[in-house]
């Protein structure tokens, strides 16, 4: 078969909505552009740790800080599970890792922001993960086997994500006029940003045509930032939070809420590195994998002793 | 700077109850089989959902590939008398 044959056939797979496999034939473009988006994806997971971790240690009370540090847990499975998937298009995890710390791979521009109080924690659990669970939903029916099934079990586990978050926000909202304004403060930070993690609108979007031909994606970036919108706006206004957006309005023509401009000036230097922490994040990052090497080397080593005396028994 | 080292790549299989197969549910690193064992229980099962756990190196996992796979399984194509359907009854047969 010629190349060209090896595409149509490889296309017709992909409309008859079969999964591709990882020993399967694929073009290099459709490789190419899970590869950067599966690692960008892992890289979110992990690097999204930090902006709670900051948290984890003056949570206001043991049940808060069991369930962060569950949370944080999780997202670190999740990276794990999203660095193995990609192996599966053959780089591996060491390759990927130095791309995110060279600066050639990126993260999601959302854990750039700082987390400033308590309710952080849970706009970030409502909002963040709230983002992320409806692209998600939609990235578990995408045509790259592994990703998707790694996708359903991550979609397993994103439920309580979004729950102990809103619970956050439910409880200040009931709370002091002080709590109910840092629940409102955290709104105010993050609303924007949660709305900006669905990336630039469809007529910006650099991949999407490729990307939905293919079923990498499978609905628009617009589609699903205002599906995301429609939910989560009425969340806010059962708990009493408002969303900053003065031009937000219930259409009721085409039952969505129709929201404000988004500041994409914002986002594109964030996605440049001038956001908040950007720098912070990475050299965190660098220097705990720099800190963490004796414990591999000791590991190589203690495996070598293993095999030396041939008594491997678990 | 020295190449970091990530370990050998093992995959997992989780047997989810009592009496059904052990599924293939993703992969690992760790540098001996009780990491590899102990990662596993950490990465995919952190909500019981497993009962036993088996790891192997990715490595010693030989595969089919696609390319091959008409030929490979075409053997099993033309032998359709290996199916109940393919055989006629006697007419009024019943429980067979
Ligand atoms: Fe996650
Ligand atoms: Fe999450």
């Amino acid at each position: 078969m010629n190349e060209e044959q090896k595409l149509n056939q490889f296309q017709a797979r992909i409309d008859a909505d079969e999964k591709i496999e990882p020993r399967d034939w694929m073009p290099d473009g459709y490789r190419k552009t899970l590869i950067r988006q599966m690692s960008q994806h892992a890289h979110s997971e992990v690097i999204g740790m930090q902006p709670e971790g900051n948290w984890v240690l003056r949570a206001p009370s043991l049940r808060a800080k069991k369930i962060l540090l569950a949370k944080i847990q999780d997202e670190g499975g999740h990276g794990l599970y999203l660095y193995s998937a990609t192996e599966t298009l053959g780089i591996d995890r060491t390759e990927m890792i130095e791309q995110l710390q060279q600066g050639n791979a990126k993260y999601s521009s959302v854990f750039n922001y700082p987390t400033l109080n308590w309710a952080d924690i849970g706009a970030i659990g409502w909002l963040v993960d709230g983002a992320a669970i409806v692209n998600q939903t939609m990235l578990a029916k995408c045509s790259y086997g592994p990703y998707s099934r790694a996708m359903l079990r991550i979609c397993k586990e994103e439920g309580f994500h979004q729950r102990q978050g809103y619970e956050i926000m439910g409880k200040m909202m009931t709370g002091t006029q002080a709590q109910r304004e840092m629940a409102q403060d955290a709104m105010n930070r993050w609303w924007w940003p949660a709305l900006m993690m669905f990336g630039p609108h469809d007529s910006e979007s650099a991949h999407s045509q490729e990307s939905m031909k293919w079923k990498i994606k499978v609905e628009s970036n617009d589609k699903l930032r205002q599906r995301f919108v429609n939910r989560t706006v009425e969340q806010a206004h059962h708990i009493g939070l408002t969303v900053p957006d003065p031009l937000l309005s219930y259409n009721k023509e085409t039952l969505n809420w129709s929201f404000g401009p988004i500041n994409w000036d914002e986002f594109w230097s964030i996605v440049k590195g001038n956001g908040p922490c950007n720098e912070q994040r990475m050299s965190h990052h660098i220097k705990y994998h720099n800190e963490g090497a004796w414990v591999r080397e000791a590991a190589l080593a203690f495996e070598e002793n293993l095999t030396k005396k041939q008594t491997v028994s678990i | 700077m020295e190449k970091d080292n990530q370990f050998p790549q093992w995959e997992v299989f989780i047997q989810i109850k009592n009496g059904t197969p052990h599924e293939h549910a993703g992969s690992v690193h760790a540098s001996d089989k009780k990491m590899a064992l102990q990662n596993a229980r950490d990465i995919y099962t952190r909500r019981n959902e497993g009962r036993s756990l088996w790891v192997v190196k990715t490595d010693d996992i030989a595969a089919t590939s696609a390319e091959e796979e008409a030929e490979f399984f075409d053997p099993a194509e033309d032998k359709i008398y290996r199916t109940p359907n393919f055989y006629k009854m006697p007419k009024g047969s019943t429980n067979i």
